[in-house]
């Protein structure tokens, strides 16, 4: 295996970007990434995207991304209709190859021109769930039913998560939702979605963000303290909800253990986490104690959840912290599919 | 800037969007046409609905004939529910506040996800009795049942109306979906400059910052480095062709004319890149690389892509190959 690191990050989050095209929402993100990366923009390897043609309604609408990316002379690239954190997983292995030693990484999306609650519909089975078009809310909201009851968890618990995350929110620019809230204060609102509140659930967010990832000696040189990839694993279930035990994420346990999150401490993990519930599931799957491991110290997906871009964003969160030396090793994760299909995890770790 | 354009747009499949469902998923909804609940008894004993072509854990093959198929139900026992306050036009089948609810049927080891009508939030629970509401027209589609209902102890579930087949009716082979999705989008600094512009009578582009280079109608960067567009520049509305395409397919936009008609890739005069346009006031034989042409304007301008109607030749002598050789 070649030691591969993160060594630049930027991102950007906004309720509603009505001013901008997707081309024109990247291009500040992607080149902020790209200068703090010190490797020169036509000296990257490789470039990996992930977004999500449904949330511009358009086919091949991912294609709009490569003009803020600069492709002439052509370039290598690849695209993942999911969150980025899976291109980064791509933009990994084709560095493994040794075919080339960095690349860049992208995602975006805006989730504020369509329902995005009713587009992610589209990715449930089309025979017996589509066509009742349960929303991404209304499938959350059966897990954190089952959870609560199988697990003795209370909407206190679920509070608990809400409030800690908007508190932690209050120092990230790119947050949407912060405040010095008390779960007291969460407890208040209306349940709208039994059993969740709409603190439980993500605001919508428009946004993108990008990554510089290196190898060996380019990393040690162009970084002070790059963040090494330890281990980067993901796993899926299956699809009927029916058949899978919503109380638990056996997908995020087996990509923790095989990417070796137990291998040593935890100091900080960011989650994927878009709804309350989530963040107690994900935390019991990879061990994580909160009294030892800061978890969403940048307020997390319910703070600000970017569709697309968000799960990369929990690298780079990560990321950030090792190469300031706010943290030694952490974890981030990333997840797909209705309930925590699918998860990616990934450890990282400073020298 | 708050001025930028926007524009309301649909996804949307004519009639729905028809699939075929298979021989195991099609048992289990021809089961539901007739009124019946069916699974299938996985080879751990395990009894599955709603049916997969596969066992979920082992992915081994599940037949769509045998003794492994089972009736389930119809009495069954809410496993996790959540509540929907606002249904969804044209989406849900109910049009007032209903659950969201896994039931697992009785005799099955699994839970499928429905609709649960019980008035209020507070009248459903973990562990709630559910038996179907069952359509009386059924077609072969998980929404037969039209939703289920609370049921009391020592309640009998209300039976399906007996489904009287026509004499040529063939098991359920396929579904069609309703699929709508509306969007509000947005065009951007760049493309709204550029619309503007057509609506002025003039073709606005943007210059790279590095190289001088100059892009009609982009979405805001230079595609080729990727840097943002920083001044807008008017280009001209004359050019040449690089390429051209002769159609003879009626009927693939409302603005196409009659066939033949050309479509072509043109340089225009001040840009760096090619803008398509229709060709018109010449043969279609006599349209060639090379061949000068000019914008032909509508009467009333409109900052959209009807303002410039056409291009057509303006008698020039053609341009180089050199000039456009880097544009093809």
């Amino acid at each position: 295996m070649r030691d591969v690191a993160v060594v630049s990050f930027a991102y950007s989050n906004v309720a509603r970007d009505a001013s901008h095209n997707e081309t024109e929402m990247i291009v500040p993100v992607l080149h902020e990434a790209v200068a703090q990366s010190g490797i020169a923009h036509d000296e990257i390897g490789f470039v990996c995207s992930g977004s999500l043609d449904y949330l511009q309604g358009g086919p091949f609408a991912f294609v709009a991304g490569l003009d803020a990316v600069g492709a002439w002379p052509p370039v290598r690239e690849s695209h993942v209709e999911m969150d980025a954190a899976w291109a980064l997983y791509e933009a990994w292995v084709a560095i493994q190859t040794g075919e080339v030693d960095s690349a860049l990484v992208y995602g975006f999306g805006k989730s504020s021109p369509g329902d995005l609650h009713e587009i992610m519909a589209l990715q449930l089975d089309p025979y017996y769930v589509l066509p009742q078009w349960p929303s991404m809310v209304d499938m959350a909201a059966l897990q954190a039913c089952a959870f609560l009851d199988a697990d003795g968890a209370t909407e206190k618990d679920l509070a608990e998560v809400a409030a800690r995350s908007q508190r932690n929110a209050q120092e990230n620019p790119n947050a949407l939702r912060k405040g010095n809230v008390s779960a007291d204060d969460v407890l208040k609102q209306p349940v709208t979605h039994h059993p969740l509140r709409d603190a439980d659930i993500f605001p919508i967010t428009d946004g993108s963000a990008a990554v510089v990832i290196a190898a060996g000696d380019l990393a040690r040189k162009v970084s002070k303290r790059p963040a090494w990839i330890r281990g980067i694993e993901h796993r899926i279930e299956g699809h009927g909800l029916g058949v899978r035990d919503l109380t638990q994420s056996e997908s995020t346990r087996a990509a923790g253990a095989a990417a070796g999150v137990a291998n040593g401490k935890v100091d900080v993990a960011e989650l994927h986490a878009q709804f309350s519930h989530e963040e107690l599931i994900l935390a019991e799957a990879l061990g994580l104690d909160a009294t030892k491991t800061s978890i969403n110290p940048s307020g997390g997906p319910l703070a600000a959840n970017a569709v697309m871009s968000a799960g990369l964003v929990r690298i780079g969160e990560v990321a950030r912290r090792i190469t300031n030396g706010a943290a030694d090793r952490g974890v981030a994760h990333a997840t797909s599919g209705p309930c925590l299909q699918h998860n990616l995890v990934c450890v990282l770790e400073g020298e | 800037m708050t001025d930028v354009f926007t524009a309301q747009h649909v996804i949307e499949y004519p009639g729905g969007y028809t699939r075929s469902v298979g021989p195991v998923i099609g048992r289990f909804l021809t089961g539901l046409r007739d009124g019946r609940i069916l699974a299938v008894r996985l080879a751990d004993g395990r009894v599955l609905v709603p049916p997969t072509e596969y066992d979920p854990a082992t992915s081994a093959a599940v037949a769509a004939d045998g003794d492994h198929w089972v009736e389930v139900g119809p009495r069954g026992t809410v496993q996790s529910f959540t509540w929907v306050s606002q249904p969804r036009k044209g989406k849900h089948s109910l049009d007032k506040p209903f659950a969201f609810a896994l039931i697992r049927p009785d005799g099955a080891d699994t839970a499928m996800l429905h609709v649960v009508d019980c008035g209020s939030a507070d009248a459903i629970r973990v562990g709630s009795r559910v038996a179907p509401k069952w359509r009386a027209e059924r077609t072969g589609s998980i929404t037969d049942i039209e939703a289920w209902l609370p049921l009391g102890d020592g309640e009998e579930p209300e039976p399906a109306a007996l489904h009287v087949p026509a004499d040529d009716e063939q098991p359920v082979t396929g579904i069609t979906v309703p699929i709508r999705l509306e969007y509000t989008l947005t065009a951007g600094i760049a493309t709204t400059r550029y619309l503007k512009g057509l609506g002025e009578g003039k073709i606005i582009g943007g210059r790279s910052p590095s190289s001088d280079d100059v892009y009609a109608a982009s979405r805001g960067t230079d595609p080729k480095s990727g840097e943002a567009t920083s001044v807008e520049v008017e280009v001209r509305d004359t050019g040449v062709i690089t390429t051209f395409c002769v159609v003879n397919v009626p009927g693939l936009s409302e603005l196409a004319p009659e066939i033949p008609y050309v479509s072509a890739q043109i340089l225009l005069d001040g840009a760096n890149n090619t803008f398509f346009g229709l060709i018109r006031g010449v043969a279609v034989d006599d349209v060639h690389m090379g061949q000068r042409v000019k914008a032909h304007w509508a009467d009333e301008l409109k900052p959209d892509h009807t303002s410039i109607q056409w291009f057509e030749p303006t008698g020039e002598p053609d341009a180089d190959y050199e000039i456009y050789k880097d544009y093809l």
